[in-house]
């Protein structure tokens, strides 16, 4: 479980960046997870609240758009979105596609400030 | 009060991590150092593993090794006794390595008079798939005791390593572990990869795996 520890990493790091736009507080944290991040989303929102106690962002929502992930599929010749974390396949012609395009997101895409 | 506003900021939550691996890597790179990472859950036999590769690599080039566990220098304690350089990281409470435990743990070491260097994270098949350490190979182990659908149950670290070890080959039998479908289980989580069978116990395997570092050292214009 080092999902608090990446909760307090994005605390320091929405504090850090509100100071620099002269924000007062952050209203939320807009965040993409993929699912080969190895964070567990569940962990993470339960992390968060505890993260944001005592700073700025008390009170604060965590928005957590979760990607799919997409590989590339060389028959195919084209980028493919996975059903399932367990099958790397194609999930039209069914060879194997090890190549990972998206899906290890763990980032910050946009705070609510004011 | 300012109105509210939505700001773009687009920044990985580890990039002080993903940085400082990076640092490391060139470090190591710049030093002819060949960086070789191990995980899997507790007990899978990590160190057993770590301890006959340093003794068959002493020979050949300097070895040395970081080994983190949570309390306790007990495994530093046994690579020792391959008089090969060791080092613990006990990280207390923390599940895994990260980049900054790497770089502490590596004060006071000339790295110049290494040639291989060995990282054993903490055992732990979830959090340490999140964090690069800087390594040039990361291998992910898993015993015949516990059962052939671990990489399906733990996709993310078999997905961000290189090479997987199935480790107490010796014991398959005993504990009727399925070998073909353990195979299946890796291949449908990482297609192609490379999978090793060894007991360190018995030595069955090890001449492979000894025999594809050496490769991969050299792939990477390094001596060994």
């Amino acid at each position: 479980m080092h999902e608090l520890s990446i909760a307090m990493s994005m605390v320091e790091m929405a504090s850090e960046e509100a100071a620099r736009r002269g924000a007062a507080q952050v209203n939320a944290i807009h965040l993409k997870l993929g699912p080969l991040s190895g964070v567990v989303k569940e962990a993470l929102l339960f992390s968060y609240d505890v993260a944001c106690e005592g700073t700025p962002l008390a009170g604060s929502r965590l928005v957590i758009e979760e990607s799919p992930v997409v590989v590339y599929c060389a028959a195919c010749q084209t980028e493919r979105t996975l059903t399932s974390i367990q099958k790397f396949f194609c999930p039209v012609c069914g060879t194997p596609a090890p190549e990972v395009v998206r899906g290890r997101e763990l980032e910050v895409v946009a705070l609510e400030i004011e | 009060m300012s109105t509210p506003r939505l700001v773009e900021v687009r920044e990985n939550v580890l990039k002080q991590n993903d940085l400082l691996a990076r640092a490391l890597r060139q470090r190591f790179r710049e030093a002819g150092v060949y960086v070789a990472s191990l995980v899997s859950s507790p007990g899978a036999g990590k160190t057993a593993f770590l301890e006959k590769t340093l003794a068959a690599l002493r020979s050949q080039c300097r070895v040395a090794a970081l080994v983190g566990d949570l309390a306790t220098d007990n495994d530093a304690a046994r690579l020792r006794r391959t008089e090969a350089p060791v080092r613990q990281i006990t990280t207390g409470t923390v599940c895994h390595l990260e980049a900054a435990m790497v770089e502490r743990a590596l004060e006071g070491w000339n790295l110049d008079e290494l040639d291989c260097l060995f990282i054993e994270n903490v055992g732990n098949l979830v959090c340490p798939s999140s964090y690069d350490l800087g390594e040039d190979l990361r291998l992910v182990l898993m015993s015949v005791t516990e059962g052939e659908d671990k990489p399906l149950k733990y996709p993310t670290i078999f997905n961000t390593a290189d090479v997987a070890v199935i480790t107490k080959i010796d014991l398959a039998a005993a504990v009727e572990f399925d070998l073909a479908a353990a195979h299946r289980s890796v291949q449908s989580v990482r297609p192609g990869m490379q999978v090793f069978e060894v007991s360190a116990k018995t030595g069955q395997g090890m001449d492979e795996w000894l025999k594809f570092l050496q490769s991969r050292i050299v792939d990477c214009g390094l001596r060994i």
